[in-house]
């Protein structure tokens, strides 16, 4: 069987091409103090070859339906108390489990977020491709073994025999989630549940994935439901949009109606949170004296093995970058995982040890005694991306907002405990909260936290790692606003970091792109975004999904690249970009060598 | 891999050196008096010199250290002090009992401890789950002289279904056996459940659901590999308690291995038998660590041996 003769062509929706049907869906979750609401009243229909995309930031409700619909949910905690999911003549919630067992992969299917998680470690890709295609259908090894194969090659795996050999560990994220779609197209679903399928993954490699999907979608009719709270996504690949929030469904619209004509306030207001490219204001440039100074920063890890110990490889995770940072200027990096983004992070605080000049308010970090480097400390302070992993849990939110002084010795209690007060105003949080823990906030306020925390000690430069990547989008914007009004008070430097373009093309007044640990590309946020030269940098901004059902995208090639690798043997070197001046400090890497690599990139 | 191996067992070298050099220090500083054991109650002041002579425990410690390696590098554990047997030849006839007890014991604790902990894993909060996890809580508190005494009293004396106590056939071997496994099977039940709970939390384990895989598929194929790798390590450390617990199982069933003979060393200051069973004991430790360590990667492919 073709994959083409699985499904007839999709053509026209109309009514009886329904496929799932789900009516007053009620999902609730049992706590201390009763039944909790998790999904209300919820009901859509969705068609043959459709992609639906359920839209909508945390506690939304959305994983839930998707959970209810496979029959996943953890229960008996969690639990469907009311409505019908209709799934081929059958209510699923009433299902018995063998029954659900039988629908489960088969005829439903489903992806997740995590593709680094997903797959079980200790089994080979092959072993679990076929398992899931003889839990359904009574074929030998051999068979199943010969379909596995032809699954991964649908999915445009390079080498798929070789593949099926490999544990998860030996494959990268995207390939991963390229195996999970193997797995949930292998049997020819008639629904496919994606649950925030690209989320965990770099630009060019989601832009592959959504592709992938796409195109899967056009040959076996698969009917899609996509779980996001990217409105790029939503734009790029759904049919008709459910926006969600807290459990219930608030406006449901064809995708284009929805972009152009949204109804309720909250997708207006969600729409309007959006990050877009371009939409950042040129801003007059920043002449201050530089704060931090990096030249020629190098940072290397030596990889050992055998009998001695001998250094067999080096990690070249930063490779002569220079740039600086002035006064009062918010100066971005990005670039994909692995790009040595976060090393040059780590080095400037003096968290790992680097090769070059790293000078912070003039004075150099090399050489500096311990008490020198605490001093320098001071001066620099980050914010990182989960702000629940970065603050102790069992310590109260005044306290934790008071370590830095109390760290470097500041004033005496009374005094700290002021200063923590007044910090927790100007980040927009009431001093009457004190005295709670971290998990009583949410997300958003927690980042705050770590915001107040890095300005205790007035410092020159923060960091911000990522700092608004995990924050659903209406409270990223009001972090970020937050970040931009306390730059416009204390004359705060930034070094933003981010693998989000959208944001980064928002807040920085200049940019530089990183590609396997060197800078291949920096300017103004305007030279950069407005007029990018690096075909990296091309890539990457081409990569964005656009939060525009209007924007058509010029047909990508379809790639299945593996990332170069910055890993070299002792000795050797990865050739040097050297960035040229393009007028007005628009600095761009050497191209005729950088269309080389992007080449030896995609072989 | 090579490499790895040898690295191993140069660690493993330098680790029995510190053993050996602890515990000869340990047993030069005891108060008890070696010659006095030998010499008996009614030597003169002459005879035990002459006997400490004899026996070079009248030379400074190092020299006696020093003498006492030097014959060791050449396979020579030296002779027991009251039995004048090679101290090679006692351990080498007592090893093979002690061996199968330790097998015997390993796989009781295994299917024992395994089984509890996978099962209340499964039941997690439920009565089974709290009654299995009491029953760990009582089988690590429970001292082992008690174990055994009480099993003896129960299986051997009233119900007569195995032996008092001896060596030789296989139902000499399962009351002892089951005693260490009963202390074993606290440790590894606990171990197992919280391994479990974690893995089966996996978001792995929500992707063999979503297969539509069958529950006992779940558990055994992709659940119990990834929930049994901290517990594998376990083995290997579990070696050095099991050395502890075998002095007093095989006191009390009479059971002829190297830890009745160490028993019966402790009490009489028989140094060299002593020093012999506290080096093989460590050894069959390092051994059991490197052991779990050479399983581990077969299990996970991620762990790899450098």
């Amino acid at each position: 069987m073709t994959l083409a003769e699985a499904m007839p062509p999709t053509g026209a929706v109309t009514a009886p091409d329904i496929v799932l049907r789900v009516e007053g869906l009620c999902v609730s979750a049992r706590t201390e103090a009763g039944l909790k609401p998790l999904v209300q009243d919820l009901s859509f229909d969705l068609r043959k070859g459709e992609t639906l995309a359920i839209a909508g930031e945390s506690g939304s409700g959305k994983s839930i339906t998707s959970l209810a619909i496979m029959g996943l949910l953890p229960q008996p905690a969690v639990r469907v108390t009311g409505g019908s999911i209709r799934f081929g003549g059958q209510d699923l919630t009433r299902l018995s489990e063998p029954a659900l067992r039988a629908v489960r992969g088969d005829r439903i299917a489903m992806i997740f977020q995590e593709p680094m998680t997903s797959l079980n470690p200790v089994m080979t890709v092959g072993a679990q491709l076929a398992e899931a295609i003889r839990a359904h259908e009574t074929v030998g090894r051999a068979e199943a073994r010969r379909r596995a194969v032809e699954a991964l090659r649908a999915v445009r795996l390079s080498e798929p025999e070789r593949r099926m050999t490999q544990y998860p560990h030996e494959l990268s994220g995207g390939m991963r989630q390229r195996v999970m779609i193997a797995m949930a197209l292998a049997l020819r679903p008639e629904v496919l549940i994606a649950d925030e399928p690209t989320t965990a993954l770099d630009v060019t490699v989601q832009r592959e994935v959504l592709d992938l999907l796409r195109d899967l979608q056009r040959d076996l009719g698969t009917a899609i439901i996509l779980i996001t709270h990217d409105m790029g996504v939503v734009a790029e690949m759904a049919d008709r949009v459910i926006v969600m929030r807290q459990g219930r469904q608030v406006e449901t619209a064809a995708t284009a109606d929805l972009f152009v004509r949204p109804q309720a306030d909250y997708t207006r207001a969600l729409l309007a949170a959006v990050p877009r490219m371009g939409q950042g204001a040129p801003r007059p440039p920043v002449t201050s004296e530089p704060i931090a100074r990096l030249s020629d920063v190098i940072v290397r890890y030596p990889l050992r093995g055998g009998l001695l110990g001998r250094v067999t490889q080096n990690v070249h995770a930063v490779e002569h970058v220079s740039f600086d940072i002035r006064k009062g200027e918010t100066f971005a990096l990005v670039g994909e995982s692995g790009c040595g983004k976060s090393t040059i992070a780590k080095a400037l605080v003096g968290l790992t040890p680097h090769q070059g000049r790293i000078e912070i308010a003039g004075q150099a970090m090399e050489g500096l005694d311990k008490a020198g480097l605490k001093a320098m400390r001071r001066r620099v302070q980050m914010v990182f991306q989960d702000p629940m992993a970065a603050l102790n849990p069992r310590m109260r939110v005044g306290e934790l907002i008071a370590e830095p002084l109390l760290i470097h010795g500041i004033g005496d209690a009374a005094q700290r405990r002021d200063r923590a007060a007044d910090l927790m105003t100007r980040v927009g949080l009431e001093t009457a909260q004190l005295d709670r823990y971290p998990h009583e906030f949410s997300g958003g306020q927690r980042q705050r936290i770590c915001i107040a925390r890095a300005l205790a000690l007035q410092p020159d430069l923060i960091i911000a790692d990522e700092s608004v990547s995990a924050l659903d989008v209406s409270v990223q914007a009001r972090v970020l606003e937050l970040l931009k009004a306390l730059q416009a008070d204390f004359g705060i430097s930034y070094l933003f970091i981010s693998h989000d373009m959208a944001v980064v093309d928002n807040i920085s007044d200049r940019v530089a792109v990183m590609y396997l640990g060197q800078i291949v590309e920096m300017g103004t946020h305007h030279q950069v975004f407005g007029n990018p030269q690096h075909p990296y940098t091309r890539r990457l901004i081409d990569a964005v999904p656009v939060p525009d059902p209007a924007h058509r995208r010029k047909p990508s090639p379809r790639l299945s690249a593996e990332t170069p690798s910055p890993l070299h043997l002792p000795g050797r070197e990865p050739p040097r970009v050297v960035l040229k001046d393009i007028g007005g400090g628009h600095l761009v890497g050497d191209l005729a060598q950088a269309e080389d690599r992007n080449t030896i990139a995609r072989l | 891999m090579a490499a790895y191996l040898i690295r191993r067992l140069i660690q493993a070298a330098l680790i029995l050196l510190g053993v050996s050099f602890v515990t000869f220090l340990l047993l030069y500083v005891l108060p008890a008096d070696p010659v006095r054991q030998i010499a008996g109650r009614s030597a003169t002041a002459e005879t035990v010199e002459n006997i400490r002579q004899q026996l070079g425990l009248d030379k400074p410690f190092f020299v006696q250290y020093a003498r006492y390696l030097g014959a060791l590098l050449q396979g020579d554990m030296g002779r027991s002090y009251l039995q004048k047997t090679e101290v090679a030849e006692l351990i080498l006839s007592r090893l093979p009992a002690t061996l199968l007890l330790m097998l015997g014991a390993i796989i009781c604790e295994l299917i024992l401890g395994l089984t509890m902990g996978i099962v209340a894993a499964l039941w997690r909060g439920r009565a089974l789950d709290q009654t299995l996890m009491v029953t760990s809580f009582v089988n690590v508190s429970a001292p082992q002289f008690v174990v055994s005494l009480l099993l003896l009293y129960v299986f051997a004396v009233k119900l007569g279904w195995f032996p008092i106590g001896g060596y030789g056939t296989f139902a000499h071997l399962v009351l002892p056996a089951v005693t260490l496994g009963i202390l074993g099977s606290g440790w590894y039940s606990r171990m197992m459940r919280s391994s479990m709970i974690d893995v089966l939390r996996a978001d792995y384990i929500r992707t063999a659901r979503a297969k539509g895989l069958t529950r006992a598929r779940i558990v055994l194929r992709h659940a119990l590999p990834n929930a049994i790798l901290p517990v594998i390590a376990m083995i290997g450390i579990d070696i050095g308690i099991f050395m502890g617990g075998i002095v007093v199982v095989e006191s009390v069933f009479g059971w002829p291995g190297i830890g009745q003979l160490a028993w019966q060393a402790i009490q009489r200051v028989d140094i060299p038998i002593i020093m012999g069973v506290t080096l093989v004991s460590a050894c069959a430790i390092v051994l059991g660590n490197l052991l779990a360590d050479l399983i581990a990667p077969l299990i996970d492919p991620r762990i790899k041996l450098r």
